[in-house]
């Protein structure tokens, strides 16, 4: 159904859209324009001279050992922080919504870690299997696992993978949980009296119905593993060791902020906005059209 | 093919009971239809035969077999439900193969079994289709085959038709009666229609607040209703009920305005001296000549329904004013034909043995004159 509001002013609806649009301008477009710009350029770190390279900057990156590097990393990071995230926050939400008694606490509880910021969730885990005090790395020096993700490229990505999906999974449950609520109770009882068990009804009906949800999710957490997981990043291995946690955002800003090479750093912000922008029609394409049921 | 049995069926949610003791015995391929108003208990029964509820005390037995501690797949039953409950995912054909491929039935055996309930039901063009992709009388009927191909010992229904338009409902209440009567499957059916419960039922259970205030033959209960509830709730319009007292020697009935009823030949002597309550259905009510009528109706509001009308109004003393008129809404169904106008005072008389006697204190049945 479509609402049509007839103004009777034709200036009023664009005065009404002008904060919006002031906002955006100034906060999005303008500097992505000087990305954009940025881009094209190279600069030399005190920024006395400038100098119009064309693309030179992008054929550079893609002949970058280090830069396709981070592009593994970071693909590798986020399809684990989504499978990771996902995956616990659908056992959650399923076990969440069988509970009866003291239901409301145990959404409360789960919903917490989202409240946490990035840095302070990073600084946790890090704590959490700090190679010297901490207890997780206690855990595994018992187990005979020798954890130390100082050294080990291997250990230090698994914790930013798991510092990063914890913190995504109360916004997963959430979706999930709603969505699994959404799910019509007549359906689970047909289900059930046609002769599937538990595993099986999740399997055949629960899981193909939320499918719409799962879709969407997925694209938002690799969406967030691209881009916000930065904080996590830079409070627990600051990408390190070696290149190892080093996904394309953090590359963006340890080129431009602490190499100072302003217009490789720009060319990479380019780049991740296209992924951006991909990501964000393939969302609506198909979240729109394909995935219903 | 199975018989089903309640014996003191019991069913609490903490310290309240929505169930209150149900027995009866359902024979092999009866059709047997709960109805009463909602909350009644009459679903939560109807779950509890299919294995969604648990059952707090009794025992039922599905085809001999007690059921109490049985899973709903165990129990060889198929329901069907208010909302059709489809797989949305799935094709019509998925929908009804779902518990056979469950069941690890041959594909063969599948195949041969959805087709041959497809055809009885008139689905064999829409197998391919999505349930969003079919009208409401559709999606019922593919509800209705899924639970034929399991080909189970009971069918139950909850409510199948409450989301159907009217004509649809009358279309796919003939539909389902044939069904039953082909398959010869026992079904237990609930309903808060009391027209479909009337049609549909061998037996009928009239549920009222967790009680079943009678379990009989639709005709039965509508003949000799065992309480005022029963009463009141089967038959449309529904039935009038006035006020009145017995004489002590029980020879005359007197409505609480002063109109005797029944004055010649009555013998009520056993509940000489009682206030009761008068019942009568507005389709036992006649015009009659003034010399006959026992009751004088002040119209109010005339419906009229093409075959009938209804003319509700107030019973007036026989040559009172209409200020004198009786609190009480009195209806009276009448030949279309017949010329009414608000306003009109009717003679009438209820037919012979149509008034019926009710406690008004425990709303049980007296007698009948």
């Amino acid at each position: 159904m479509e609402k049509r509001v007839v103004f009777r002013h034709a200036w009023l609806p664009y005065l009404l859209l002008l904060p919006q649009l002031a906002i955006t301008l100034v906060f999005f477009i303008w500097p992505a324009s000087q990305a954009l710009y940025q881009s094209v350029l190279r600069q030399d770190p005190f920024g006395l001279r400038t100098a119009f390279v064309g693309l030179q900057n992008f054929e550079r990156l893609f002949s970058d050992p280090t830069y396709l590097n981070s592009f593994q990393v970071t693909v590798v990071f986020s399809l684990a922080v989504a499978a990771l995230s996902m995956g616990a926050a659908l056992l959650f939400a399923v076990m969440a919504d069988r509970v009866i008694r003291g239901a409301m606490a145990y959404k409360t509880l789960l919903i917490w870690p989202y409240a946490v910021a990035p840095a302070v969730a990073g600084v946790l885990w890090w704590l959490l299997f700090n190679p010297t005090i901490g207890f997780m790395a206690a855990v595994l020096d018992r187990l005979g696992y020798d954890w130390n993700h100082f050294v080990d490229g291997g250990d230090a990505l698994l914790l930013v993978i798991l510092a990063s999906a914890w913190k995504q999974i109360s916004y997963n449950f959430l979706f999930f949980l709603a969505g699994l609520q959404a799910i019509p109770r007549s359906l689970i009882e047909a289900a059930a009296i046609d002769g599937a068990g538990p595993a099986r009804r999740f399997w055949t009906i629960v899981f193909p119905l939320l499918s719409p949800t799962t879709f969407f999710l997925l694209v938002v957490n690799v969406v967030y593993a691209f881009f916000d997981t930065f904080g996590v990043i830079h409070a627990t291995t600051s990408g390190g060791p070696g290149q190892a946690t080093t996904i394309l955002v953090y590359k963006v800003f340890s080129d431009g902020f602490i190499g100072l090479n302003l217009g490789s750093s720009a060319a990479q912000s380019v780049v991740l906005m296209s992924i951006v922008i991909a990501l964000t029609v393939i969302q609506f394409r198909y979240i729109e059209r394909r995935v219903h049921y | 093919m199975a018989e089903i049995g309640f014996a003191g069926v019991k069913k609490s949610y903490g310290d309240t009971r929505v169930i209150h003791g149900i027995d009866m015995q359902i024979a092999d391929g009866e059709f047997v239809v709960i109805v009463g108003p909602s909350g009644c208990g009459k679903s939560t029964l109807l779950r509890m035969v299919a294995g969604l509820e648990t059952i707090t005390e009794g025992e039922i037995s599905i085809g001999g077999r007690v059921v109490n501690g049985l899973e709903p797949k165990d129990r060889d039953i198929a329901m069907v439900f208010q909302n059709y409950a489809l797989y949305p995912h799935m094709s019509v054909y998925e929908n009804m193969a779902y518990g056979l491929k469950i069941a690890k039935m041959s594909k063969a055996e599948i195949e041969q079994r959805v087709q041959a309930a497809a055809g009885m039901l008139e689905l064999g063009h829409l197998l391919q289709r999505k349930p969003r992709q079919l009208s409401g009388g559709q999606r019922q009927r593919v509800a209705m085959g899924r639970a034929i191909v399991r080909d189970p010992s009971t069918f139950l229904f909850d409510e199948p038709l409450s989301n159907l338009d009217a004509k649809l409902r009358v279309q796919m209440r003939l539909e389902i009666k044939q069904l039953q009567r082909r398959l010869g499957t026992t079904s237990l059916y609930v309903t808060h229609d009391q027209v479909e419960a009337m049609t549909l039922a061998d037996r009928l259970i009239v549920m009222n607040a967790g009680v079943a205030e009678q379990i009989d033959t639709p005709m039965a209960i509508y003949e000799r209703p065992a309480s005022q509830f029963v009463a009141g709730f089967i038959g449309s319009p529904a039935m009038n009920f006035l006020p009145a007292e017995i004489s002590g020697d029980g020879r005359r009935l007197s409505l609480t305005h002063g109109l005797d009823l029944r004055s010649q030949g009555l013998d009520l002597g056993n509940l000489g001296g009682r206030t009761v309550r008068v019942g009568v259905r507005p389709e036992h009510l006649r015009l009659v000549d003034t010399a006959e009528a026992e009751l004088h109706l002040l119209v109010r509001l005339v419906e009229t329904l093409g075959a009938d009308l209804l003319a509700h109004g107030h019973l007036v003393p026989a040559e009172g004013a209409p200020s004198e008129a009786a609190e009480e809404i009195v209806t009276v169904r009448l030949p279309g034909v017949a010329r009414v106008r608000e306003g009109d005072t009717l003679t009438l008389r209820a037919a012979e043995d149509s008034l019926h006697l009710f406690d008004p204190e425990t709303g049980k049945r007296l007698a009948d004159v």
